[in-house]
């Protein structure tokens, strides 16, 4: 594979990113800090000087007129891309979005208005060449309306629907869409939080997303006991989703 | 309330925060811990409050030079990962402790040894730069060259000096992915210490187990370990597998680990060499971290933790001296299994860097009422024939004690008021050393 991980630099993102690299696949870190890029790109040809030396490219979700710059830089150093990941995304507690409504206003615009925008332009620039695949995290927490991730949960709902809309229209195309939704996962993301049952490490997420990648899947719960959960949570009354602080 | 603990398992309150970006997250942070793999309180908070920084995850490999072995990385890069990745190039790293789970920026703070110590002194001695940030959050990149106080007092500093963010070090090539290793069972404590000063001229790492139990005429029986990287002749033709790993699955009971436990252990590991002098190729893994093999060991001394004892018995003391302590602490007697004994080469530049000329000896012991008289009379003993104790396993040690057996020490605090006048990196271990504001 030739990859664009976008949020290559921390977390899900990076573990994929080395993970891909490990197994010889070129890979193109996206992202906003540049001295993390750097070092990541560094991290990724000193772990693998087999492989080509790892490019990388300012990219920021907030700010969506840097999205096609970054894919074409992306497209220059790969000599085309053929999938692009998108685990880049803004996470804020229920609480802190409560007391912020600009705050509200910003994630709810990055993770899905922006994110759906990054993702038609790289889905253009895929099924131009024939197709290819798109991995984009969405969550379990867009699965169904719960009290503690009422707003961040809405942003990754929208994003959902639309992943598995476009897999509907555009598989026959070539493009394999794979909506990843990762339960709780240990980062730096989820640092200040109590870890839950079933809590994931970003390595053997990591894992499964390639994995899934290789099948062509279209959606993937990770850990894979988070499908389960997800079951039931989507099919309790709502009288019971009142009542719980799920 | 949360709590933060070393290995040893004895808690402080506080938490700690994590993130890729170590260089901002250290920002206003008053300690960075890495895996909390030393014993003691050295990666504790001071103060519940505190920022406490964790290296974990910054751990990128920034630069490798393949001609001169030059590695350049952040701090938080474990020697699991390192390892893994430089042994199949044919490299590894210079010094290596006794476990694998611990981050560069901790064998610095540390100024880690290992059993080529005879030969290659600590860790500190193959680092060729640190980058910290200060006490004032400047970021500063310091060596032999440039502020070689802050560098020499960044080495084995317990991170007191300011928050190593990369290490620049340098790695040893290797001729096969084999140790060449020779053993022998040796009946006392003298046979033990002729033995290990016979072997350190020809070979370049040695360690031994002893039995810190045995009194009388098998005080100090062990097994003498003595290695060399293989030459390609000698290595088998397989590379050495990934190690087996086993868990201790839960915590055991206080009462698990005690004398009669410890003894039999003790016998049973002794008699478990068969043959009085053995020699072959070893698997790397099983050579350099043994105890690697069973992981979260620690909780097999239950809820009350533990600590270690390890000193050095300066070479000046003799054997004789060797001796006496290994009657202290036989007479002393906290049940604990097997002990280290390990003979280190001359000091190193590090201000308070642990080794020094003479026998190192480390000793597990369980928290117990008696625990603290057992480290103040060792200790007495040990500023008697002026020895001193490792910082990164110690959690009991009386301020003045440190202070009688640490002649470095003035040197070191006047470094630290230099960088950091207000001493506001601190951690639990320096609030009960150093009096730093609690």
């Amino acid at each position: 594979m030739k990859a664009v991980v976008f949020g290559g630099t921390a977390g899900i993102g990076r573990a994929v990113a080395q993970q891909l690299a490990a197994r010889g696949d070129a890979v193109f870190l996206l992202g906003r800090d540049a001295s993390g890029l750097e070092r990541s790109a560094a991290d990724l040809t000193a772990r693998h000087p087999q492989q080509a030396r790892a490019g990388w490219a300012l990219c920021d979700l907030e700010d969506p007129s840097g999205f096609a710059g970054a894919l074409d830089a992306a497209d220059t150093a790969l000599g085309g891309f053929d999938s692009v990941v998108v685990t880049a995304a803004m996470f804020a507690t229920q609480a802190e979005l409560e007391a912020d409504v600009e705050l509200a206003r910003r994630l709810t615009t990055a993770n899905f208005a922006n994110t759906v925008t990054f993702c038609e332009l790289a889905r253009k620039r895929l099924l131009a060449r024939g197709g290819g695949w798109l991995t984009v995290l969405s969550s379990v927490a867009g699965d169904r309306g719960r009290k503690p991730v009422a707003i961040y949960g809405a942003s990754k709902a929208g994003l959902s629907a639309y992943l598995e809309a476009i897999d509907h229209k555009f598989r026959a195309s070539g493009l394999w869409v794979l909506c990843v939704k990762p339960g709780f996962v240990k980062t730096a993301m989820t640092a200040g939080l109590k870890a839950p049952p079933f809590a994931g490490e970003p390595d053997g997420v990591a894992r499964d997303i390639v994995a899934a990648m290789d099948r062509k899947k279209p959606l993937i719960y990770t850990p894979g006991i988070w499908r389960l959960v997800m079951l039931v949570i989507r099919h309790l009354p709502r009288f019971v989703m009142r009542k719980i602080e799920f | 309330m949360d709590t933060l603990t070393g290995w040893g398992r004895l808690p402080e309150p506080g938490s700690e925060q994590i993130d890729e970006d170590l260089e901002t997250l250290t920002r206003g942070a008053v300690l960075t811990r890495g895996l909390g793999r030393s014993y003691g309180d050295s990666s504790l908070p001071a103060n519940a409050a505190d920022k406490i920084a964790n290296s974990r995850l910054a751990n990128r490999i920034l630069s490798f030079d393949a001609n001169s072995g030059v590695l350049r990385a952040e701090a938080g890069l474990t020697l699991v990962d390192l390892v893994s990745l430089m042994m199949p190039r044919g490299w590894f790293p210079p010094v290596v402790p006794g476990t694998k789970f611990v981050t560069l920026g901790g064998m610095v703070a540390s100024d880690v040894h290992g059993k080529n110590h005879h030969r290659e002194g600590c860790f500190g001695a193959h680092v060729r730069a640190l980058r910290i940030r200060l006490a004032d959050d400047r970021l500063v990149e310091c060596s032999p060259q440039s502020d070689p106080d802050l560098f020499y007092g960044s080495i084995g500093g317990m991170g007191l000096l300011g928050h190593i963010l990369e290490v620049e070090c340098v790695m040893r090539r290797i001729p096969s992915r084999w140790i060449w290793m020779e053993r022998e069972r040796v009946p006392d404590i003298g046979a033990f210490l002729d033995s290990i000063s016979q072997a350190a001229p020809q070979w370049p790492m040695t360690m031994g187990w002893i039995d810190c139990l045995k009194r009388g005429k098998s005080m100090g029986r062990g097994v003498l370990m003595a290695g060399r990287w293989a030459t390609a002749e000698e290595s088998p033709a397989s590379q050495p597998g990934s190690p087996l790993r086993i868990a201790v699955p839960v915590e055991l009971p206080n009462w698990a680990l005690n004398h009669v436990t410890a003894r039999v252990f003790n016998a049973a590991f002794y008699w478990s060499h068969l043959r009085p002098r053995a020699s072959g190729a070893m698997a790397p893994d099983r050579f350099f971290f043994p105890l690697d093999a069973i992981l979260e060991w620690n909780r097999a001394y239950g809820a009350r933790g533990f600590t270690q004892y390890q000193c050095v018995v300066p070479r000046a003391a003799g054997p004789a001296g060797v001796r006496e302590f290994m009657e202290r602490l036989t007479t002393l007697g906290e049940a604990s299994p097997l002990c280290v004994i390990k003979d280190c080469g001359p000091e190193g530049a590090g201000l308070l860097s642990f080794p020094m000329e003479g026998t190192s000896i480390a000793v597990d012991m369980p928290v117990s009422a008696n625990l603290q008289r057992v480290v103040d009379g060792l200790n007495e003993f040990i500023i008697s024939v002026g020895g001193r104790i490792y910082l990164t396993k110690d959690r009991f040690t009386r301020p003045e004690h440190f202070r009688a057996m640490e002649p470095r020490l003035p040197r070191f605090l006047e470094v630290r008021a230099k960088w950091d006048p207000a001493r506001r990196l601190r951690s639990a271990q320096s609030r009960r050393l150093f009096g730093d504001n609690a």
